[in-house]
């Protein structure tokens, strides 16, 4: 049948496997010459910067230092790494943070996509007011709430009737790195979710309630497990964003008090444009690329189902 | 209520005991009013941070110095916007602002035109690997900022273009081209293909049918794609930090960052005056394309 339909609607290859006639291999030259500049922009400002990372790795490439440039030095770098103190513990801090944000704002944007899933008067001012924190620079957020938590300008300490100087303490400066986090990251990861649960047919919640299953029943064995393919990348999402944590940490605490919310990428940033170390710090961001993939990768794996398309 | 009155067939064996209709109703109301409930807290906590932001902007340095409480409760008895000439005449908050706009608004405009094109080509063209092709383009957007941070700092360097705006505009694509590309596939995915195969039956040539057929159509996914794409753009911060120096180059992000330094007293009537008008933009962005904006981003995810 694909071979008696006139040329112009054979293109596509939707229609099984028709001959590749003149028109389908013109418009598929055409597809890549129209690929190619998303993917060579793409490619330039990733897989570049990868290569040169790694190529950084193996050499000394500190800027501030005259002797020894450029030089060979095999795994140095990386040892350097594995056994600085300063990494190990960025490693641990970041993700000890991306873990906990995870865990604590995707159950936050469940329920505040549940919310923005049912319809009711209002759902357009909810919509406007969670999507601004979302849309709004990170340097907002981030200044924002360093205004929140100080102590002669915030509101935390005022209305709460509390003198705590938040960003002088470990624990406090973390509890307002979380905030800041959370408010931003939330409504993004409920629109995730919010577009999962708007491809659930209503038949089905139709059918539990005929069956006179709970609120929870229905949710435990009818939402979660049909939100899974939203829910994973809702999850890889935050994860990630968990793992690269940079703008909040460099306003909210410049790392401190001390090191001590020091995270891989402000530590890598700090090895580049500080230290100017360019080998170390391609080690570090090296480190940082596998460690996403490693992140993505179990998670993936963990939340895979058979029906995904 | 039909289909309770249904239920009491077969189906409605298993049915647990119901108390009275009474009680029921309360029930109901009492859920709804602790629903409603819920959504005012969410719509305060998203919110009320922006009020304080705007009432601390109105404060003069006398009453930051002072500290909260008194006359500068969460209604200041005294308003001025002392910080937001501050921020315009002496700190020249205007430079960084027009240099945000000029990357935002170059950026988003290279990212439609290639997105447009990548997109329609992902959904359209019979092009062998458009999976794959697809997954590394999202997967680029994942791609560690600060990973890319020192490389290219040394690019820029080898080039003579630190310190300087224009290369930003060609960085910022990894924020916004993997979604906006993602968007417009989905977009011209549910654009059915009967218009523009008309269009090439009556001898039109691809580009032209994208052109006059498919572009006009799909203005509203391009729209979003771009609103999106300057939102993206706009918030930008690890790059500025990394590459501007001189503080005329700054972006605006960058620019209010640096406000609040220098000072033995820190001024946050001058900083959040300088958020409350970054913040301006995309407020208004979000308030007029909340729809466009929902719809782009959930749009044919999981469909």
């Amino acid at each position: 049948m694909a071979t008696e339909a006139p040329p112009a609607l054979r293109f596509g290859g939707r229609h099984g496997r028709p001959p590749v006639s003149g028109r389908v291999r013109a418009d598929r030259r055409l597809g890549y010459l129209m690929l190619a500049p998303a993917i060579v922009l793409l490619l330039a400002v990733t897989a570049y910067p990868l290569v040169y990372n790694l190529w950084n790795s193996f050499h000394a490439e500190n800027l501030s230092e005259i002797t020894g440039q450029g030089g060979w030095v095999g795994v140095d770098n990386y040892t350097r790494m594995f056994r600085s103190s300063e990494w190990l513990h960025a490693l641990w801090r970041t993700l000890a943070f991306a873990g906990v944000s995870v865990a604590i704002e995707t159950v936050l944007a469940l329920g505040l996509a549940l919310m923005l899933h049912r319809r009711f008067r209002g759902r357009g001012l909810l919509r406007v007011a969670v999507l601004i924190p979302w849309a709004v620079p990170t340097v907002v957020s981030a200044t924002l709430w360093k205004t929140m938590f100080d102590q002669r300008s915030g509101f935390v300490d005022y209305i709460f009737g509390l003198h705590t100087t938040w960003l002088s303490g470990i624990w406090t400066s973390w509890t307002a790195i979380f905030v800041a986090d959370a408010w931003k990251n939330i409504p993004f990861i409920a629109l995730i979710l919010l577009s999962g649960l708007q491809v659930i047919p209503t038949e089905i919640y139709e059918a539990a309630r005929i069956d006179g299953a709970s609120w929870w029943q229905t949710f435990r064995r009818l939402t979660l497990p049909l939100l899974k393919p939203a829910l994973a990348v809702a999850l890889i999402f935050r994860l990630l964003s968990g793992l690269l944590i940079f703008d909040v940490v460099y306003i909210m605490t410049g790392g401190g008090p001390g090191l001590s919310t020091e995270t891989l990428s402000f530590l890598n940033w700090q090895t580049f444009l500080v230290d100017t170390d360019f080998g170390y710090g391609g080690a570090i961001s090296v480190m940082l690329v596998v460690l996403c993939l490693l992140a993505a990768g179990i998670v993936g794996w963990l939340m895979r189902t058979r029906d995904l398309r | 209520m039909s289909t309770e009155s249904a239920a009491t067939g077969p189906l409605a064996v298993s049915r647990p005991h119901r108390p009275g209709t009474r009680s029921r109703r309360v029930q109901r109301i009492v859920r709804e009013v602790c629903f409603y409930l819920a959504v005012l807290i969410v719509i305060l906590i998203a919110l009320f941070p922006f009020y304080w932001i705007l009432r601390t902007s109105l404060l003069s340095d006398q009453a930051v110095g002072q500290g909260v409480g008194g006359p500068n409760g969460i209604i200041p008895a005294h308003l001025t916007g002392s910080a937001y000439s501050e921020d315009f005449n002496q700190q020249g908050f205007l430079t960084p602002l027009i240099n945000s706009a000029i990357v935002a608004g170059l950026t988003t405009l290279i990212t439609i035109v290639v997105a447009t094109l990548a997109g329609y080509a992902l959904a359209r063209m019979p092009i062998r690997g458009a999976g794959a092709i697809l997954a590394f383009i999202l997967v680029a957007g994942f791609f560690p900022v600060l990973a890319m941070v020192g490389p290219l700092f040394l690019v820029l360097r080898n080039l003579g273009f630190l310190d300087s705006i224009w290369p930003l505009i060609i960085v910022y694509l990894v924020y916004t081209l993997p979604i906006a590309t993602y968007l417009l596939r989905n977009f011209f995915m549910q654009i059915p293909a009967d218009l523009e195969e008309a269009a090439l039956v009556d001898g039109a040539t691809r580009l032209v049918a994208l052109r006059r057929v498919v572009v006009p159509v799909a203005i509203p996914g391009v729209f979003t794609a771009g609103i999106i794409a300057f939102i993206l753009a706009w918030n930008d911060f690890a790059f500025a930090v990394s590459f501007l120096e001189t503080p005329s180059h700054f972006t605006a992000p960058l620019a209010i960052v640096n406000l609040g330094q220098s000072q033995f007293q820190v001024f946050y009537n001058r900083i959040d005056a300088a958020v409350v008008i970054i913040t301006i933009p995309v407020a208004l962005l979000v308030l007029f394309a909340q729809r466009r904006i929902v719809a782009g981003l959930t749009a044919g995810s999981f469909r």
